[in-house]
């Protein structure tokens, strides 16, 4: 019955000619979303003034040389230690340290007088990786995110060059500041030699991990081929401090029952 | 946590509200132990001797507790099974709506006509046609520009190929796309040089004695890729 609707109107359309009314746009949740009033205009001034001066100033303005620990939960096994090298790898300038029952709170003030920028803790669940932890150090903000989905790296290998960094579709304030927390953790002057990009695309508050290498074939056309560790992440929370579960000041938490209601309402 | 002694005696089973007594154990555990051993006078040894086990068991665990209340505690937060459900499936459409792909090509082509990489990605084809297409007044100076930015590919090329030659396996992948890709660009750059015939020949001249002259330099370039492939 659908598909007799459809000749219908094609016939119409074909009838009519030039005066055919436009095609009808299907509708996809991208565009039915609820209008967030925290959408990041490319040109709001304040925005721009907040960037300036928040935490990830010194980084955007070439100050500080971004260095990472990567850690885990005690106990790690094999998937996530595996997963761990490999996002060493993957990150350049991180360090990959085991935690043998050693506090978070008290890591932090060391990894600050050894001058590290941002802490990686991967959380582990039945063998496979299910949170990270990712803060950025000098008092930066802290967000906590559930990893699902997470494929290790097969046979390819990473070169040491500084890849490029594709953030995708991070609109409202809160998704700037998550996205820039991750441009945070690449240096910033990529090295096009390496041809190496890491993509972080958001999608419904669901953000998806990849690392490719590409080559342009020729003006318009590009090559990619994927190299490295993929995993998608959900943000859970976002605190203003370092890490504190307690007595820190957060500034977004995923409430299941208010956040979770319309299919179409996204927060990232 | 303290511990304490419950004693039953038979006598008294008419009244289980008297049935227990109860005695408060000292917190030294030997004065305990004591304790036990003039509490329990004329019970059985064998009872005895499995009270005062007990007590060290019951003991050694309340160390433990309290070492442990210091540590860190893990918190366990049930899954909730539906939810799990409802982010799965959000997740995977969220997935194919993404495209992620193409939406990587895409960023990475604009980036390219942004000029972000700088000269090291040239495009003969592309850049002859905008030559072309674009005033001819200025073509000599155009074609002086190309001769030194052909110069420059040349070079750029040559330096790109040898750096990529480190790591061959990749290479042995890229080999499909890069010969399909050359072929493809062999091909066009033979059809735009037969569709002008009318244009300039001085300008093609030099052109056309640069552009065979780069083909050659690929085809050098994948044959030796070629033969480790076959070997």
């Amino acid at each position: 019955e659908k598909l007799a609707l459809k000749k219908k109107r094609r016939k119409e359309r074909e009838a009519l000619g030039d005066k055919a009314p436009p095609k009808a746009i299907p509708k996809t949740i991208e565009n039915q979303r609820v209008y967030d009033e925290t959408t990041v205009d490319p040109n709001d001034e304040e925005v721009a003034f907040d960037e300036a001066t928040d935490e990830f100033a010194p980084y955007f303005n070439r100050q500080t040389v971004p260095k990472i620990l990567i850690t885990t939960s005690d106990r790690p096994r094999g998937r996530t230690v595996r997963f761990c090298e490999q996002l060493s790898t993957v990150i350049p300038n991180s360090h990959v340290y085991y935690r043998r029952g050693l506090a978070l709170k008290k890591i932090i003030p060391q990894c600050i007088a050894r001058d590290f920028t941002d802490l990686i803790v991967i959380n582990e669940d039945r063998k496979i990786p299910n949170g990270l932890v990712l803060s950025h150090l000098p008092d930066g903000p802290t967000a906590h995110f559930r990893m699902s989905s997470v494929r290790l790296r097969k046979e390819i290998k990473p070169t040491e060059h500084v890849p490029e960094v594709i953030l995708n579709n991070f609109t409202t304030r809160l998704g700037h500041s998550v996205g820039r927390m991750f441009a945070a953790l690449f240096p910033h002057d990529p090295q096009f030699i390496g041809r190496q990009v890491a993509t972080f695309h958001n999608q419904r508050d669901y953000i998806f991990f990849r690392f490719h290498r590409y080559i342009f074939k020729s003006e318009k056309k590009v090559g990619i081929q994927e190299l490295g560790p993929r995993f998608t992440l959900k943000l859970r929370s976002l605190q203003k401090g370092t890490f504190d579960s307690k007595f820190g000041e957060y500034e977004w938490i995923h409430k299941r029952r208010e956040m979770d209601t319309s299919r179409r309402k996204f927060h990232l | 946590g303290r511990c304490y002694l419950y004693m039953k005696t038979i006598e008294r089973a008419a009244f289980p509200r008297r049935l227990w007594e109860r005695v408060l154990l000292s917190k030294n555990y030997e004065k305990a132990l004591e304790e036990i051993d003039e509490n329990l006078i004329y019970w059985p040894r064998f009872i005895r001797h499995k009270c005062k086990q007990r007590f060290t068991k019951i003991t050694q665990y309340l160390i433990r507790i309290r070492k442990l209340t210091l540590k860190r505690q893990r918190k366990i937060v049930p899954l909730r099974r539906k939810i799990e459900r409802r982010e799965k499936r959000r997740e995977e459409k969220a997935l194919v709506a993404a495209q992620l792909d193409n939406a990587i090509e895409k960023e990475l082509l604009e980036r390219l006509k942004q000029d972000t990489y700088g000269d090291i990605y040239n495009f003969p084809i592309h850049a002859f046609d905008k030559a072309l297409q674009q005033q001819e007044a200025e073509s000599e100076s155009e074609s002086d520009a190309e001769k030194e930015e052909e110069d420059e590919e040349d070079v750029d090329q040559r330096e790109f190929v040898e750096a990529d030659d480190s790591d061959i396996s990749d290479f042995e992948d890229m080999d499909k796309l890069e010969t399909s890709s050359e072929e493809e660009e062999e091909e066009v750059e033979k059809k735009a040089s037969r569709s002008k015939p009318k244009g300039k020949t001085p300008l093609k001249g030099p052109a056309r004695r640069k552009r065979p002259y780069i083909e050659i330099e690929y085809e050098e370039e994948t044959e030796p890729s070629a033969k480790t492939k076959a070997a």
